[in-house]
């Protein structure tokens, strides 16, 4: 058992609170569905129960804006009745109310059943007692608040003080998700993960545009699976100067080209392009037209597993879950449905090998087992296939070589906009900044980048990758699938990449 | 010790008098529903307040219970149910402010989250020009809440799912889409007396009908479960399915478009924060240094109108204060924002009643948009067009430049080629970029106002658009 586990420490919480969602008592939660679940008639039934915390701070032209803390903890419960699928989630964590919340699982599951084709089929799981929490080395949450705001005041000051910036943002986000899993199977798996970001973005307006500079990522900066320290590792104060001075200096750059040319990505726009051209096509209830009616299908059907050349042969991309992968958004001990974590080759030497799986999709497709990648936003949603950490491996290459090794390209740095089609084949992304490179060498700051291609074509052109050295396990916090919509934390491990002959400057073209 | 919130079982009781048996004797939308009377939402903030000695407290009570079944393969996959009560404490503290939430009700959790909320106001600095609370306020009337919609069963929506199954077997076509019902029931209450309730209903069906080469979509969303059709939208999103097969792929660049409502909802949707007064006090709204000039065509006009018939949402705003009508653009003429009482304040103006809940910082934003419509159908647009792309769906839109408002996206589940007044094929899906203020001055030809859904934006009521020089940059395979 890991030590400290139900009892946490916050505003929320000192120590002598009694903490509701203490292991314990999720323990009875569980067990109390279960039993009712079964005695309804399912044949199956899993449940999770919750009690997840957030810690949202964010200033704005050096005011405090959001400062907030909220808890939430309830059971999630779903069943297989009649042969077909029923979810009920509650709040009511009385016996009666997790009692009716699981007889109203089944009873959904069996109203299901009247648009029923086929019986649910499932590949085994084994059942598995265990804990597993991510290791960190300071909980967010202990942090006093008054230096977690000093921390973003100070770099919101730091970019005021450059002229011509006229908005300034920072913002950090905390999360603390504890959860215990409990399956018919005999499974009883309790884990914690705890979870720290924080970013900065400086914003300039002058004449007709709006320029802005994020770090170290746009849209929340950096998240991982980590403890306060990221937080500190991220020097917001020491780059707050450089990305005020580069959004104002942005008006006055050149209007970056029209054309084919070679592209370099840095590996924070590169591990998007992944999360939105591979990470997401890659997913079996897509391909298996489950999402048609929102986020919609993939050009990855079936039989072109192990068949096609999803991109050029340095291309190698996994989807790793495991920690020894990095402490990623898509790190965790067991998926949601209480498959271990696990590495599946994705892309290997360029050949498309691999889908994300769960173990129903897994028999669609003839697995044996389930890829262990069924992921829930919370309590009330039903854990659904989403990417884990979705990374492309290092190459060879060293930034400072790739850069003297290319004649004439653009580099594009920090995502600003990214737009791709419901079968996942025809994208378009720019970025918040652009560098001409000319002989080897960095040159001129160009403004408005943007690149577009359809997906293969542009993995296929992929021709330097950089080594380990250069490798960011970046964090996307706000990846949204599902109906009822859910949002959820996935990752993506890049170094900066070259691609040749990529079409550039369709977003901005005045024809 | 329980984690069980003291006042449910009360609450419960009460309440399950009231509303009586579960439609068609089956089971209950969500096991447990129940709805809470202003007597009883009073309650819990009075609670609240006896726990807190901050100089203010605010408190917020949300009550969701929602169901949605879930279609592909016509068959159901998922199949879903969820109630959640939150509470919500807002303190005041020495001129600072912080809020902290819980779904946790029992005593000793609201304890803690007053605690929380008092906590994280005292670590910050006093927060420049923070109103006090505002105290009781008066509020216009909207009825959004029916019975038949808040106790659908799973049986109702599953039936509704096993015709329009049958429907697309039968066209040797495959189904995937949403059949979803619930309630919504919040309260705001502050300690120097304001009170502020609603509860309304939705009810929502979308379906994709889909072929091996093309597809058909249809939604729609309303307060009233009465008003939704699915067999009817399922019909129309087949008979999509089937006129776009065998696409042909056509050149991109500027086309005249039709865009049906749900298409103009996603794109015109991502103008609202505009209308905010923050928005433009940050220099960040692309109407900064444009208010009275003419940036849309003269036959533009949009209002936020909470009240419309067609619209939903309480008639109030996060603060509690009451929404007025604000006429938003006039003849192609932006002519006022929105603002929450500290953004009024700074601008010099009066509140409109569309702050957000405090703090935060982005001030306001309207959320009950209203175009004007016109008198054309997507018939006669078709048939006044010599050649031009008919659009059901917009998809994945985001904008590129936000001063320009140039936006871009994807076409999908619908698109036509329109030759000599009539549509002659399914065409493969384009890519735009397209600047919005640019495509509001081309607008040649317009509906009637409607309400749409789409899945860029909330609900809004816009009308279909016929529009000129609309840039496709480029094709996708399909």
């Amino acid at each position: 058992m890991l030590s400290g586990i139900g009892t946490h420490f916050s505003a929320f919480r000192d120590d002598s609170s009694f903490c509701v969602g203490s292991e314990f008592m999720m323990h009875d939660f569980a067990n109390w569905a279960l039993e009712t679940a079964r005695s309804r008639g399912a044949k199956y039934a899993d449940v999770r129960v919750m009690d997840i915390r957030h810690r949202d701070l964010s200033t704005k032209n050096c005011q405090v804006g959001t400062l907030a803390e909220s808890e939430s903890l309830g059971i999630g419960i779903r069943v297989v009745a009649a042969g077909s699928w029923g979810f009920a989630s509650t709040d009511r964590l009385t016996r009666e109310g997790i009692a009716a919340c699981a007889a109203e699982a089944v009873a959904i599951a069996k109203a299901s059943a009247m648009a029923k084709r086929h019986d649910v089929e499932m590949v085994p799981v084994e059942a598995y007692q265990d804990t597993w929490q991510n290791p960190y080395i300071k909980d967010p949450f202990q942090i006093p608040l008054e230096r977690q705001l000093e921390l973003l005041l100070a770099a919101d000051r730091e970019m005021s003080r450059v002229k011509g910036v006229t908005l300034t943002e920072t913002s950090m986000a905390f999360r603390r998700i504890e959860q215990l899993f409990a399956s018919s199977v005999g499974s009883v798996i309790h884990q914690i993960k705890m979870q720290s970001g924080a970013g900065i973005v400086a914003t300039s307006f002058s004449g007709s545009e709006i320029q802005k500079r994020s770090y170290p990522n746009s849209f929340g900066g950096q998240h991982m699976l980590a403890g306060y320290e990221l937080v500190e590792s991220l020097d917001l104060i020491g780059n707050a100067g450089r990305v005020a001075e580069e959004a104002v200096a942005l008006h006055s750059a050149a209007q970056a080209p029209e054309g084919s040319a070679t592209l370099i990505l840095d590996s924070s726009q590169l591990g998007l392009q992944i999360h939105e051209s591979i990470g997401h096509p890659i997913e079996l209830d897509r391909v298996l037209g489950m999402e048609a009616n929102f986020a919609g299908m993939s050009f990855l059907t079936l039989e072109k597993l192990n068949k096609l050349r999803y991109g050029s042969e340095i291309v190698n991309v996994v989807a790793d879950a495991r920690l020894e992968h990095g402490p990623g958004l898509g790190t965790f001990g067991y998926d949601d449905e209480g498959v271990p974590a696990q590495c599946t080759p994705i892309i290997t030497d360029g050949v498309f090998t691999g889908y994300l799986s769960d173990r129903e999709t897994a028999v669609r497709i003839g697995l044996k087992h389930s890829g262990g990648t069924m992921r829930t936003e919370s309590w009330n949603r039903l854990p659904i296939i989403r990417m884990t950490n979705i990374s492309i491996l290092p190459g060879t290459w060293s930034y400072e070589n790739l850069i003297a090794d290319t004649d004439d390209a653009i580099l594009m740095e920090t995502n600003r906009s990214w737009s791709i089609d419901d079968r996942r084949y025809h994208f378009q992304f720019s970025t918040e900044i652009a560098w001409e490179i000319k002989g080897g060498k960095k040159k001129r700051m160009l403004k408005n980048p943007s690149y577009s291609g359809i997906t293969t074509e542009f993995w296929n052109s992929c021709d330097a990758i950089c080594s380990r050295e250069y490798w960011t396990l970046w964090g996307t916090p706000n990846c949204g699938k599902g109906q009822p919509m859910q949002t959820m934390g996935t990752g993506h491990g890049a170094s900066p990449a070259r691609f040749r002959n990529v079409k550039l400057g369709a977003a901005f073209a005045k024809s | 010790m329980s984690s069980a919130r003291t006042f449910a079982g009360k609450s419960g009781r009460a309440a399950s008098s009231k509303t009586g048996p579960a439609v068609h004797g089956e089971s209950r939308a969500v096991s447990g529903f129940h709805l809470l009377s202003n007597a009883e939402m009073r309650r819990i903030a009075e609670r609240v307040f006896k726990l807190s000695d901050a100089d203010e407290t605010e408190v917020g009570i949300d009550v969701t219970s929602d169901a949605l079944t879930r279609f592909a393969n016509n068959t159901i996959h998922q199949n879903v149910a969820e109630q959640v009560l939150t509470v919500s404490v807002r303190t005041v503290l020495d001129g600072r402010t912080a809020r902290a939430t819980t779904n946790k009700t029992d005593e000793d959790s609201l304890k803690r989250v007053v605690a929380a909320s008092k906590s994280l106001a005292q670590s910050q600095p006093k927060v420049p020009g923070l109103l006090p609370m505002p105290g009781a306020q008066k509020y216009g009337k909207v009825s959004r809440f029916f019975e038949n919609t808040a106790y659908a069963t799973p049986a109702d929506r599953a039936r509704a799912v096993t015709r329009v199954a049958a429907l697309a077997e039968k066209n040797k076509q495959t189904a995937a889409g949403i059949f979803a019902t619930g309630t919504r029931q919040f309260a705001i209450a502050n300690t120097t007396g304001l009170f502020a309730s609603h509860r309304q209903t939705r009810a929502e069906f979308s379906i994709t009908i889909l072929e091996p080469d093309s597809s058909g979509w249809a939604k729609a969303n309303a307060p009233n479960l009465g008003h939704i059709d699915p067999d009817a939208l399922a019909r129309g999103a087949s008979e999509k399915s089937k006129a776009s097969r065998n696409p042909l792929e056509v050149a991109p660049g500027p086309w005249t478009v039709i865009l049906e409502p749900a298409a103009v909802l996603d794109l015109v949707g991502s103008l609202f924060y505009d209308f905010a007064g923050t928005a433009v006090q940050d220099q960040r709204s692309c109407f900064n240094k444009r208010m009275g000039k003419r940036v849309m065509g003269d036959n533009i006009v949009l209002q936020d109108d909470v009240f419309h018939p067609l619209q939903s949402g309480p008639p109030f705003d996060g603060e509690g204060i009451p929404r007025q009508k604000v006429l938003l653009v006039d003849r192609g003429v932006p002519k006022n924002l929105v603002y929450s009482r500290a953004t009024a304040k700074k601008m010099k103006v009066q509140p409109t009643g569309h702050g957000m809940p405090l703090p935060n910082e982005y001030g306001e934003a309207p959320l009950n948009l209203v175009f004007g419509g016109g008198s054309s159908s997507v018939d006669e647009m078709v048939r006044s067009t010599d050649r031009g792309i008919l659009v059901t769906r917009l998809w994945y839109i985001r904008e590129v430049d936000p001063y320009e408002k140039v936006l871009t996206g994807m076409t999908r589940d619908g698109t036509f080629l329109v030759q000599d007044g009539r549509v002659v094929s399914g065409v493969r899906n384009f890519r735009f970029n397209q600047g919005l203020l640019e495509m509001l001055s081309n607008v040649e030809m317009l509906g009637a106002a409607v309400r749409a859904a789409g899945e860029e934006s909330f609900e809004m009521v816009v009308p279909s658009m016929k529009v000129r020089d609309f840039h496709f940059s480029e094709v996708t395979k399909f």
